[in-house]
């Protein structure tokens, strides 16, 4: 496949395998988070771990919007969906995601509830046009990278003077995220995870551009490497990850250059902020409230806003106590450390979010990972 | 006074509730146009069953139900993939299909040249795999209480060689072998769907395998354990099942297993895997590693097994687990689907 198997070639990441090898020092660890769940999928997916020496740790991130979407933002839409004149429009891997007491999309469907699939924002316009006498809401979700096409679609509907379509906006921002892993206490206080560098964000870049990370490597003083999603792009950045912590630098570097800049894409930018603007806070599953980490529509959009259209009330959900996930998207815990991990928390029946899509944490690794726990258990 | 007195409207006309009601209508529409499509001697005799002959040897009974949507698409439509289907299903006991039944709930509204063009469909996909429709039946339900026809089949065959796949056969050391590209079926369906539509020239694989089992039945005997066609949940799904069925563990090598790059390139875009898309025209064998390399061969001679693989091998594990080492170099499980990937494949 022109312009994908290029950048998945055997030889080149053997070679640049036996690079991470040799210039990894073996006497220390290199822990780097990689923030994205499209990163945590190409790892697992494409087997990377396998080829990374024993030092070197990949954590993985809270980048997967569905995995850190509260239970309550959940719940909020089920009972949306569940009003007799709304369409609820969906990206489907929102369909499982556990809300509180075992309810799910999935399951407010069945009930009855109109909710419908789109592949696209512009689906769900055209579903408002063609259902004029019913109110379509679109469940905008994800970062920067999904934001752009949310605002678009609002201005392609006020364009098109449709009275009928709403948004209940739950879009998170990156950086602030990444702020407030830095900033948290297991990271700053207690030492409990060590993060050495950031394999920084691929389509998010491309929209902010890698100027928003320059916090984390002033500040904080951590290397960041914005990193493509294919395979040999991660192991390139990892090798630069490496190198940086070798040389005791921390910047931000571009491996991702094919794509990214330093500006990032400015139509999409000025498009995002002429229509949303951010929230004081907002909650994230596993990071609890994080300020100015979420967007909403801006007042002069107000009638295309669901919350308000439908005076939807804040709803907030207490996590199953012994779901790990909020550990695990900060870094502190591993998948398999979670007791409900695999016994009653499992893709098909997810009790906590990271199960819930291909890009959490816990269900890349039930999903092409878990062969190495019984390897491991067995060589100990 | 003649039975009917006017002609169905193929090109205009469209089914409505009388055609499902039991009287004149439907005898109507069945010998003006299911019989025309795929009548034979038993069907003529207008019985509401039909008996047949079964020579020596076990007999082998499938049933399959046909939901697809859209109906039509490239490569094929529901009657034929219903031919395909319970056909397929016969054949991968390594036994060789006689009859099917065919029952069609049909929704009021539906046009008559559709329904002309997927009988003749079944009448051709029949004729080619050297089978018989010998008994059916229709049922129309009210608009909008059917996404426009569905399907039910019945099929029979017999084994006459003593053969006895199952898929509690697979052994450590056991060859995988796949008998072309896989996700075809899968693709063809998207490309079509409403909300999904793209430009490809995938078709769908739908086909009857019968003729290539009886190939590589010649060519394995005995040293074939079971065969599967690896419909919905694809490649992956059918693996796992035999995994657990048999108690062992497979181990892939990804770089053998061929798909075609549109497939590729068009799961690449919806974010799927091919391992994971049906397939309609495709079937895994384990078969012993001393017959691999000969049925192999007769896979490769067989116009529907030119793309043929052998993929990987069946190995000892306590889990179960389908292990690929990845194209890349990595190691991965190859898991059973969670929810649906696409729904409405076949």
């Amino acid at each position: 496949m022109k312009y994908a198997d290029e950048f998945r070639d055997k030889e080149i990441a053997l070679g640049l395998a036996k690079a991470i090898r040799s210039e990894a020092d073996s006497q220390r660890p290199y822990r780097f988070m990689e923030f994205c769940g499209g990163h945590t999928h190409a790892i697992s997916r494409y087997g990377l771990e396998d080829m990374l020496p024993k030092n070197v740790r990949m954590i993985h991130g809270p980048g997967c919007p569905v995995c850190v979407l509260p239970a309550g933002r959940i719940d909020m839409a089920i009972r949306l969906a569940e009003r007799p004149e709304v369409i609820l429009c969906i990206y489907g891997d929102l369909m499982r995601v556990p809300g509180s007491q075992g309810a799910s999309l999935l399951k407010a469907k069945a009930r009855g509830g109109d909710i419908r699939m789109v592949y696209s924002t512009v689906d769900a316009i055209r579903i408002a046009e063609q259902n004029l006498e019913r109110e379509v809401v679109f469940f905008a979700i994800g970062f920067e990278t999904t934001t752009p096409p949310t605002a678009v679609v609002i201005r392609l509907a006020e364009k098109k003077r449709l009275g009928n379509f709403t948004v209940f906006c739950n879009h998170v921002l990156t950086p602030p995220a990444m702020q407030n892993i830095l900033e948290s206490p297991d990271i700053r206080n207690i030492g409990r995870v060590e993060i050495d560098g950031f394999v920084g964000p691929a389509h998010v870049s491309i929209v902010i551009g890698t100027e928003p990370y320059e916090f984390c490597a002033e500040e904080f003083g951590r290397p960041v490497v914005i990193s493509g999603f294919e395979p040999l792009d991660m192991m390139q950045a990892i090798l630069m990850l490496v190198r940086q912590v070798n040389e005791h630098r921390h910047q931000v570097e571009n491996q991702y250059s094919r794509a990214v800049t330093r500006e990032g894409n400015l139509r999409a930018k000025e498009e995002v902020s002429d229509i949303l603007e951010p929230r004081d806070q907002f909650e994230w599953r596993g990071l609890g409230l994080v300020p100015y980490s979420g967007l909403k529509l801006k007042r002069t959009y107000a009638r295309f806003d669901a919350e308000i259209r439908f005076g939807m009330n804040e709803l907030r959900v207490a996590d199953n106590p012994a779901c790990e996930c909020g550990m695990i998207l900060r870094g502190v815990k591993k998948p398999v450390d979670c007791k409900l991990f695999g016994t009653v928390c499992m893709p098909e029946t997810p009790m906590g979010s990271c199960m819930v899509s291909c890009e959490g944490a816990c269900a890349a690794h039930w999903t092409y990972g878990r062969f190495r726990d019984h390897q491991q258990r067995r060589a100990s | 006074m003649k039975a009917h007195q006017r002609k169905l409207d193929i090109k205009n006309g469209c089914i409505d509730l009388s055609h499902g009601s039991g009287g004149r209508a439907m005898s109507q529409l069945i010998s003006g146009l299911f019989h025309e499509a795929f009548g034979n001697e038993w069907l003529a005799r207008g019985n509401d069953q039909s008996a047949f002959d079964v020579g020596g040897g076990r007999m082998v009974m499938t049933t399959d139900g046909y939901v697809v949507s859209p109906l039509f698409f490239p490569g094929g439509n529901i009657g034929s993939l219903a031919v395909h289907g319970t056909v397929n299903d016969i054949a991968m006991a390594g036994a060789r299909p006689l009859y099917l039944s065919a029952s069609f709930i049909i929704e009021e509204g539906f046009r008559f040249s559709d329904l002309k063009r997927i009988a003749e469909s079944i009448g051709e996909a029949a004729r080619v795999a050297g089978v018989y429709i010998i008994t059916g039946d229709t049922k129309v339900v009210e608009r909008g209480k059917a996404d426009g026809l569905y399907i039910s089949t019945a099929g029979v065959g017999v084994l006459t060689d003593g053969l006895d796949l199952s898929a509690e056969k697979a052994r450590v050391g056991d060859r995988v072998l796949i008998s072309g590209t896989l996700g075809d079926h899968g693709v063809a369906i998207m490309s079509k769907r409403q909300n999904l539509a793209f430009e490809t020239d995938v078709v769908s694989d739908s086909a009857s395998l019968h003729d290539l089992v009886a190939e590589m039945v010649a060519a394995g005997r005995k040293g074939i354990r079971l065969m599967r066609d690896p419909t919905r949940g694809g490649f992956a799904a059918t693996l796992n099942e035999i995994a657990h069925q048999s108690g062992v563990g497979f181990r892939l090598q990804e770089e053998t297993i061929p798909v075609k790059p549109a497939v590729a390139a068009a799961c690449e875009l919806l974010g799927l895997d091919p391992l994971y898309v049906a397939n309609e025209g495709k079937l895994v064998a384990i078969v012993s590693p001393d017959v691999a390399e000969g049925v192999l061969a007769a896979m490769k001679a067989h116009p529907l097994g030119r793309d043929s693989a052998d993929v990987g091998e069946a190995v000892a594990d306590d889990h179960h687990f389908v292990q690929m080492t990845t194209s890349f170099g990595g190691g991965r499980i190859v898991d059973w689907l969670s929810g649906e990937q696409l729904p409405r494949i076949c």
